[in-house]
């Protein structure tokens, strides 16, 4: 009996070290280069630890039940008339249910620090000012004051492509350029069906909807080109809807919004 | 309501065509309109799978060079469409409840089979309307979701087939859970009671209600739907105020729980099955009967995970996160279930047995990472990419597929009264269990790094994990064939099987191979415990 459960313990832990080595070791993930991008990234490799432990453990369990308690050619008869074990059962239903709490407890923190949650305030402000009601996607950023300070572009889509129009400037383009390390907000609408803003590398996701405005807001910590990808099926050419994203040093953005800013229209 | 179904009912079975005949007959037996639901959901899988093979071909290739990229969207249409309501839906529900709920109530036939044989024989003309669909003006091509305003804007013809489609479908599977629920509560036997009957009664009755309450619900959605494509009515096109994202929530109030309409009867197959095989009563029958309730409301609740990146208020995601990652407990339970009723039982393995134990390991793995899907955070970075879309493929390919292909295993002796090639069917086992995996696990990846869903062409830094998914679906269809060469092969020479092969203890075991029409030549037998095994056989009668 003794040896029974030193082998349990030892199996349990050898799947606890094994998900543990690879939950660290394995990288699934692209590049991180927004603010949300690390800690998508914690809450990622902490689900995926968990998911190993049992995945592994219970595809363990099926395998050696197959084998151990196989029927031998010389055996008849039936196993054990083992009908159920309550307190078993209360374990195997507390313990997911703790588990599945924590997790859910744990994502609603990751959220909070991505500004899901602080989203709600601003949006309210954001509905009696203007009277017009807005949706909010992910973002960073909360405070008012950020909201106006911060670089403000608006983003249409249409099949197949996006359009960044730079209000400051006074100019439409096909590319998005931002600075890095600054917060960005975008105002997103389409024009015919519904489309997603999508930058892997910022882990980031927004569906843009035709006839309802939404906003998304992300800080990119890296500089480079990133694909922005349309995520929701909107037609033939849906695989093709693509555009770039160039995350740039503040005087290269600079250089590059200037050399585009177009002067105001005098009417 | 007391059953005679004695003199009529005898004078309507004269009537009835006899031997293969019957098949393509309307007749009122629930046995026969169950292999008819069986039969004509795998012709339908076959289709689907075919389309399935396009879309990997055509991912075989970062270009999109296979076919136009509209007919590409129609084949992802006609796949998904197809698989869900004219393959897993119909056989998970009607071919195997038509067979095997009237046996496990102890009764002769369905509450109302009249409508039982309505429900399956709107099935072929509109799966045949939805295939021909692509000869009119091309099939509806805005994915099996058609949301508006894609579906709107995309060539009429294709998506007014494709509602029309969907809403007969849609009848069938009412008109069948209105079915179940009557059988199941009020045809049973006398002395049977709710707490004897086997769980795939309970996995029915759940399905059924999730059925009942939420089809008309998508019923309905798709007719505004209609309104909008042909009477410019305004209901969901923004063009005209509509409102794009109300059409989302009416349309996963039916489609979340579709997928426990999908699962929730494998999980009641499973249930049969491994008992028997494995020599041991299923462990815990009553945290299995209230799991499965539990699913059932909790599977009304959680509609809204399918669209956290819409533009939900924060409140309602973390709501909707908080109640699909619950959903984790009660299926859990079943699981561990399972896995103790194999433990210390004395297995044989077989095929029914080794899809069924694949069926653990897969939907284990398609659960774990549904829990890391319901999570706000995480679900914004992959939500429509093929990390959905393998997640989906290992719950109700992995998971209810292999139930479906055990199932045939484990009752095909029942129905035609001879064996399976066992040789044959553990090599569509192996086949089947490594194309599979070699064809979805991959997907979790691309889904990951930046390839989002129901796209042509995709980045060339991706080319080489498609194409192992693409050779694992290569795979899949090639495990087709030992299948039907051994279906083929048995129903003309397999094994005699006798009338209970597997000494099984559930009703449907206790009259003869194939059964006879009125199901037992005497009276019902009272079945008590459908379980009992290793106890002793003389209790039961």
């Amino acid at each position: 009996m003794l040896n029974k459960n030193i082998y349990l313990i030892l199996i349990i832990s050898l799947v606890f070290a094994i998900s543990f080595w690879i939950g660290f070791n394995v990288n699934l993930l692209p590049a991180e280069a927004s603010i949300n991008a690390p800690i998508y990234d914690e809450l990622f490799k902490i689900l995926f630890i968990i998911g190993l432990i049992i995945f592994i453990g219970m595809t363990i369990a099926v395998i050696y039940s197959l084998f151990k308690f196989r029927k031998r050619n010389d055996q008849i008869g039936d196993g054990i008339a083992l009908e159920g074990n309550l307190s078993l059962e209360i374990v195997w239903t507390i313990i997911p249910s703790i588990i599945v709490l924590l997790i859910g407890l744990y994502s609603y923190n990751i959220y909070d620090r991505m500004g899901g949650m602080k989203e709600l305030n601003h949006n309210h402000e954001m509905m009696s000012s203007n009277t017009e009601k807005i949706w909010a996607g992910i973002s960073q950023t909360s405070d008012n004051e950020i909201a106006i300070n911060n670089l403000s572009i608006e983003v249409s889509a249409m099949q197949f492509a996006f359009l960044f129009n730079y209000p400051k400037g006074n100019f439409i383009s096909g590319e998005l350029h931002v600075p890095v390390d600054q917060k960005v907000s975008m105002k997103m609408e389409s024009k015919d069906v519904i489309h997603a803003f999508w930058v892997p590398e910022f882990r980031i996701k927004q569906d843009i909807i035709p006839g309802q405005p939404t906003i998304l807001n992300f800080t990119p910590t890296k500089v480079g080109k990133y694909p922005i990808i349309c995520a929701e099926l909107c037609g033939p050419y849906h695989g093709g809807m693509r555009a770039s994203i160039v995350v740039e040093e503040e005087s290269d953005y600079n250089e590059w919004f200037n050399k585009n800013k177009k002067p105001e229209v005098n009417l | 309501m007391t059953i005679s179904i004695d003199p009529q009912k005898t004078n309507n079975e004269s009537l009835q065509p006899k031997g293969w005949l019957r098949y393509f007959s309307f007749s009122l037996d629930h046995k026969v309109i169950g292999i008819q639901y069986l039969v004509c959901g795998f012709l339908f899988y076959l289709i689907g799978g075919t389309l399935a093979s396009a879309i990997r071909i055509e991912l075989a290739s970062p270009m999109s060079d296979f076919m136009p990229r509209d007919v590409y969207n129609q084949v992802l249409t006609l796949h998904g469409t197809i698989m869900i309501f004219l393959w897993i839906v119909p056989v998970v529900n009607g071919a195997f409840g038509n067979y095997l709920i009237p046996f496990y109530v102890g009764a002769r036939d369905m509450a109302f089979p009249r409508l039982n044989a309505v429900a399956f024989w709107l099935i072929p003309p509109s799966g045949l309307m939805l295939v021909a669909s692509y000869f009119v003006d091309g099939a509806a091509q805005a994915g099996w979701t058609a949301y508006p305003p894609l579906s709107i804007t995309t060539p009429q013809s294709g998506q007014i087939i494709w509602i029309l489609s969907v809403l007969l479908l849609g009848g069938s599977s009412i008109f069948g859970g209105i079915n179940f629920i009557a059988t199941i509560i009020k045809l049973r036997r006398p002395g049977l009671k709710l707490m004897q009957l086997p769980m795939y009664c309970w996995a029915m009755l759940g399905t059924s209600l999730l059925v009942v309450l939420s089809t008309p619900v998508l019923a309905g959605t798709l007719i505004l739907l209609s309104f909008d494509i042909i009477a410019n009515t305004g209901f969901f096109n923004p063009v005209l105020g509509g409102n794009v994202v109300v059409y989302q929530h009416l349309f996963w109030f039916y489609s979340h729980p579709a997928v426990y309409i999908m699962v929730l009867p494998a999980f009641g197959l499973v249930s049969e099955i491994l008992p028997v095989h494995a020599r041991k009563p299923l462990f815990g029958y009553t945290t299995m009967v209230f799991s499965i309730m539990g699913i059932v409301v909790l599977g009304l609740v959680v509609w809204a995970h399918h669209m956290f990146t819409s533009g939900t208020p924060p409140w309602m995601r973390l709501f909707f996160t908080i109640a699909t990652a619950f959903i984790a407990v009660p299926t859990g339970i079943k699981f561990f279930n399972w896995v103790a009723t194999l433990w210390g039982g004395k297995i044989s393995i077989n095929s029914a047995m080794l899809f069924s134990c694949g069926f653990i390991i897969n939907f284990v793995f398609g659960g774990i990472t549904g829990v890391a899907l319901a999570q706000v955070p995480f679900d914004i970075h992959v939500h429509d990419t093929y990390f959905v879309v393998a997640h989906f493929h290992y719950i109700v390919y992995g998971g209810t597929v292999f139930i479906i292909f055990s199932s045939i295993y484990h009752w095909f002796p029942k129905v035609t009264g001879k064996m399976l090639n066992e040789k044959l069917g553990i090599l569509h086992f192996i086949i089947t269990f490594i194309g599979f995996n070699l064809c979805f696990a991959p997907q979790h990846w691309l889904g990951l790094n930046g390839m989002p869903r129901r796209v042509a062409e995709y980045d060339p830094q991706f080319q080489f994990v498609n194409q192992i998914s693409s050779l694992g679906a290569l795979l899949m269809a090639i495990s087709t064939i030992p299948f039907l060469i051994n279906v083929f092969l048995s129903v003309r020479n397999g094994k005699d099987a006798g009338d209970n092969p597997w000494n099984a203890l559930t009703p449907e075991w206790l009259t003869s191979s194939p059964p006879p029409v009125e199901n037992w030549e005497g009276e019902a037998p009272l079945v008590e415990e459908p379980y009992g095994y290793g106890k002793e056989i003389s209790e039961q009668k």
